[in-house]
Order: structure tokens, then sequence, then C-alpha cells
């Protein structure tokens, strides 16, 4: 037989460790959103003296790739600092597991990005984000790369689907090249939101559609 | 099991019937002449009755004249010649419209843009949430302008059948041409030229157990049809060509073999899989019409599960089929017939689709269904999104 993975892609998709949740998590990242294709989450206990990751479960709604580097990932990032863990790239995780078919990454970097959103969460919640960066169109542009266009299941920056972006007096506004009453409008305008109203001088997120093609 | 488990994808290819292949043999090793005109060699003169032999015997099945029906190399090329070859035909006369159903598979809804890249206008026609094309909106987009209409007879991914007869009437009522996609139908459900006015039809042999590799399309006499490949002038110079005759010889072969009792067979095992799924997994979903259905095709959406991770684990346990999820596509792309039903991307990404064909067995879809029930209980233990 001859499957589209690696041995150890297959070996983790088959048996994928630290698959759950956690019960009050320290830190949770979601990342992906079920209207547009795959969605993996990542909880995290955190011990605070030593600022290493105790325990690490993830969830995954996704294809085998995306499980596999969820899977790997949490193998990687358990025991390790949180400023280890916060370095651990998709290359890494990659290379872990044998190589992944290039076409794969956007699926398997949800992994590694919920874990990154996960130990942020917790930096968060623990007054730990020492370095506020200001939002401009580049922190916009940015985030708004995690949210995925369900026409393409691609996100919504590479498919050109933001027409543009501006923010003034703590007001981002996004411009979307959809009409309103596209069946898609409403859970990409949720998911825009939720992914800036969380910036720190964000007080409002306006999306707007336009007529579309 | 077989060797190679169980196929279950017959949608998209079929194992070719050896007695298809018996068939064919001749036409490569003893009669592999090209088709001469009757003034040519004796070798070449079997060979055109061969051909002919072949065209008479699909033409029948059919319900049309012998010189109704075009071989090609199958479904891809049959939709191109019949949609660019009226098209440009009715160019001059100012007919510039094309109305195509937004779930036709990749050989229509390609060249239909390809056209309007061209420069001719293109509509497509929505259907509903079962895929079925109201004859209303069909009557309602056609224009003065409107050259071709394209609709196939089922859909080859939910098994949704289209009401040819009333469609076609309108189409014939208003006067615009018909062309139908029946890659997925034919010899599986009724379809006869001498009752349905539609005036294309696109014919393939590889979802019969036939070859790959060659296809018909029927044309209805006077149908305006520039051709669109030049070349020699086979086919009564409307394909250009060397003929392929042992694939035109397989396919009747193909078509020949295809017995009610056996679509009855391969019903009965897909209302097994779907009633067997919707009772005993929880949270499933069947895509497409219950009763206007392909006989051997059963679609359905395992919510809170990812598609090409349930093909993966029914791969690893011997059994293939396919889904619509974007993961599983070569262009990431999600099936645009579920978007296309009104679906969103999440009934697209846990989407399976089972067809069927003559070397599957009731053990079979028992087998899958057992399967996929362990499966996806196991995918939904580690989804975010499942209720537990």
């Amino acid at each position: 037989m001859k499957f589209p993975y690696s041995e150890k892609v297959l070996e983790h998709f088959r048996h994928p460790r630290n698959v759950g949740k956690i019960k009050d998590p320290d830190g949770k990242g979601v990342e992906g959103s079920p209207a547009c294709g795959d969605m993996v989450a990542v909880y995290l206990k955190v011990d605070p003296e030593s600022q290493t990751i105790k325990d690490v479960k993830f969830e995954s709604y996704g294809c085998a790739s995306n499980i596999a580097t969820g899977s790997v990932i949490t193998e990687l990032a358990k025991g390790k600092s949180l400023k280890a863990a916060k370095q651990i790239t998709w290359k890494q995780a990659s290379e872990e597991l044998g190589g992944l078919p290039p076409i794969k990454a956007h699926c398997s970097v949800l992994a590694v990005e919920g874990l990154r959103s996960a130990i942020r969460d917790y930096e968060e919640r623990h007054g730990l984000v020492t370095e506020k960066e200001p939002t401009s169109s580049d922190v916009v542009k940015r985030r708004l790369k995690h949210v995925m266009n369900p026409l393409t299941g691609l996100d919504i920056i590479r498919t050109d689907l933001v027409l543009k972006s501006s923010i003034e007096d703590g007001v981002v506004r996004v411009v979307v090249d959809l009409p309103l009453d596209h069946q898609f409008a409403k859970a990409i305008k949720e998911e825009i939101v939720e992914k800036l109203e969380a910036l720190w001088d964000v007080e409002r997120v306006e999306v707007v559609f336009t007529e579309g093609k | 099991m077989q060797e190679k488990g169980v196929y279950l994808d017959n949608s998209a290819c079929t194992r070719l019937d050896e007695r298809v292949l018996e068939a064919m043999k001749p036409y490569f090793f003893e009669t592999y002449a090209v088709a001469t005109s009757e003034f040519g060699y004796s070798m070449g003169i079997e060979a055109k009755e061969g051909l002919e032999k072949a065209r008479e015997n699909l033409a029948k099945k059919l319900g049309a004249e012998p010189g109704e029906l075009i071989f090609t190399s199958g479904a891809t090329e049959s939709s191109n010649m019949a949609l660019k070859g009226v098209a440009l035909a009715l160019k001059s006369k100012k007919k510039r419209h094309i109305l195509v159903s937004r779930i036709e598979d990749f050989p229509v809804l390609n060249t239909a843009k390809a056209l309007e890249k061209q420069g001719f206008e293109l509509t497509f026609l929505d259907v509903d949430s079962k895929g079925r094309l109201e004859p209303e909106t069909l009557r309602k987009a056609i224009r003065e302008e409107t050259a071709l209409v394209s609709v196939q007879q089922a859909n080859q991914e939910i098994g949704t059948v289209q009401e040819l007869s009333v469609l076609s009437e309108i189409c014939e009522e208003k006067g615009v041409l018909l062309h139908t996609d029946a890659t997925h139908s034919f010899t599986r459900l009724p379809l006869d030229m001498g009752k349905l006015p539609v005036d294309l039809v696109t014919l393939a042999a590889h979802t019969l157990h036939g070859p790959r590799g060659i296809g018909g399309l029927f044309v209805r006499e006077e149908t305006p049809l520039q051709k669109f490949m030049d070349g020699g002038f086979q086919e009564k110079n409307r394909r250009a060509g060397v003929e392929n005759i042992p694939g035109a010889v397989g396919f009747a072969k193909a078509v020949e073999l295809v017995k009610p009792e056996e679509t009855r067979r391969l019903k009965d095992m897909q209302d097994r899989v779907i009633a067997r799924t919707l009772a005993e997994i929880p949270d499933v979903s069947l895509n497409g019409c219950k009763n206007a259905r392909l006989p051997q095709n059963a679609n359905l959406s395992f919510h809170y599960v990812e598609g090409e991770s349930i093909t993966l684990h029914l791969d690893m346990r011997g059994f293939s089929v396919s889904t619509g999820s974007a993961c599983f596509s070569r262009s990431l792309q999600a099936s645009h017939v579920l978007l296309g039903i009104g679906g969103d991307h999440e009934r697209a990404h846990g989407s399976v689709r089972f067809s069927f064909g003559r070397f599957n067995q009731m053990e079979d879809a028992e087998a899958v269904v057992d399967n996929i029930k362990e499966v996806v209980c196991r995918l939904r233990e580690i989804s975010p999104l499942s209720k537990k």
C-alpha cells in the first residue's frame, strides 16, 4: 500500500499524543474555524515558578497533517519553558514528522499557531506581555492571515478578499470583497472581529462588505 | 476482502471488466489498422466495421441514430466539443449567452468559464439544497441571446438526478439547445433520445467498467456544431484524429454488460449504507436527494470531523472512498457541489462519497459502515467541536 504521508505522520495520525482538553487551563489557543476549514485548540498548564509547560493537550478538527502536527508539537512543547516553546516552528514540526507535503503547510501550520496563541493567552492573562506593539496595518494583516476564506480554504489575505484596512483612534476598519448577503459574510465577519478585538489598543472593529464581483 | 481492499470510488473510475478487455483485444492484435473507407484494404474495412458496429450498438442503447454519435477521448472532450462547438457555431447569430447549472462537473463548468473569457456571457443556474434545478429557474434564465443550456442528468458527487424531461421541454419550447452530461447516469438511468428533446449528450466508458480514454457525444441531427479540434476528416469530419477502435468496441461491450439486475444490486448497497449510517452514527446528514438519486452513490457528511482524516483512516483499513473536503483536493478547494447546494465549508469538510460498482458485494457495504463508525467515533474524540 502507498499512503500520501511519511510513516511518522501516519503513526502520529493513528495514535495522536496529548489529545483532549485540560480543565481550567492556564492558557488556551484556538486557530482556524469550523466555517472555514481546519481548526485546532491547544490547552496549557504552566508552572508559574519556572515558567515551563507542565502539561499540554490539543484537539483537532482537521486533516491528517493537522492532527499529526498537533500531536508532534505538543510532544515538543511539553516540559519546555514558555520562551523555548514559542520558538517551535512549523519547519521543526515538519522535520520531526519526516516531512509534510508542501500543499499541506496551511493545515499543519495551524497547530503551531495554536500553541503560540495558547502561550500568548497565558502571557496576556498573567501580565507578561511587556512590549506592546501598536496596531499597524501590518499587524492587522498578520492577524487576518489567520482568517480563512471558506471559498478556497486559504486565508483571506492571500486570496485578496481584504480590499483594504485602516486604523484610526483604536477603530479598525476592514473592507471585504464580498456582498453583504454572501453565505459566508457572517462567518468571515465574526472571525475578523475575533482576531482583531483582542489587540490591546483596538477598541472597535468595523467590517464592511462590498458588492463583490 | 479482496487483495486490493474494497474499492468504493466507482464514480471516479471503475475496474475494467475482463469481458470488455477480451472484446477489445482483436482490435489491438489482429484488426489493428485504422478504419479505412470502403475502398481501402481489407483490414481497414474490417476495423471500420468493428467501429461502426460499436457505434450502432451504443446508439441503439441511447435511442439515437448511429450517425448522431461521435466517438471522443472521454467525457472531458465530449463536453468541450458540445459547449465550444455550439457556442462557436452560433456566435455569428448573436447567440452569445450560455446557461450552466452551478453543480456541473469540471468539463462543463470550466469549458463554460473558458467561453466566458472569450466573450460569451455565462449565467450559473442555482440549484436547491438537494441539488435540484427548479424548472422555473431555468425558464426565467433563458433569454433571446441564449445559445445553449447545459444541465447534467445526474450529479457526480451527490448523485442528484435532474428532471430532464421537464427541463428539456422548456428548452425545446424556448428554442434553445440543451446539452446534458450523462457520464454518471448512462445505462444506470433511462435516457432515450427518441423521447427526450435533448440535443447533445456526453457519455463515457470509464464509469461503466469500460476502458478509459473513450467516450461519446450524441449530437442530434442538424444541431449546429463547429469542429473545435483540427486535423483529419474522421467521424464525418466532426472529430479529427485516428479513431480509438479498441476503445469504441470496449465501450459498446461495457454498455452491453450493464444489466438492470446489477443496477438494482448497486442500489441495495447504496440504500444499506445510507440507512445504516443515518441510523447508527449520530450527527450525519445525507447530501443530495433521498429519492431522485443515482442508484450507485451515497454521499454523507459526518459533522465535527474532517473528510481527509476519514478517508485516510479508511484507506489504512483497506477502503477507497473520496471526500469533498478541501484538504483532499489537489486544488485545496472544497467541493463546489456541496457549496453550490448551499452547504457551508463544514458540510464539505466532513463529506464522504461512497460509489458502488460491479465488483462490490453487500458485505463491502456492511464492512465500510462498520469501519466508518469506528473511525468517526475516534476522530470525534479528538475534535474540539463534538459534544462529548
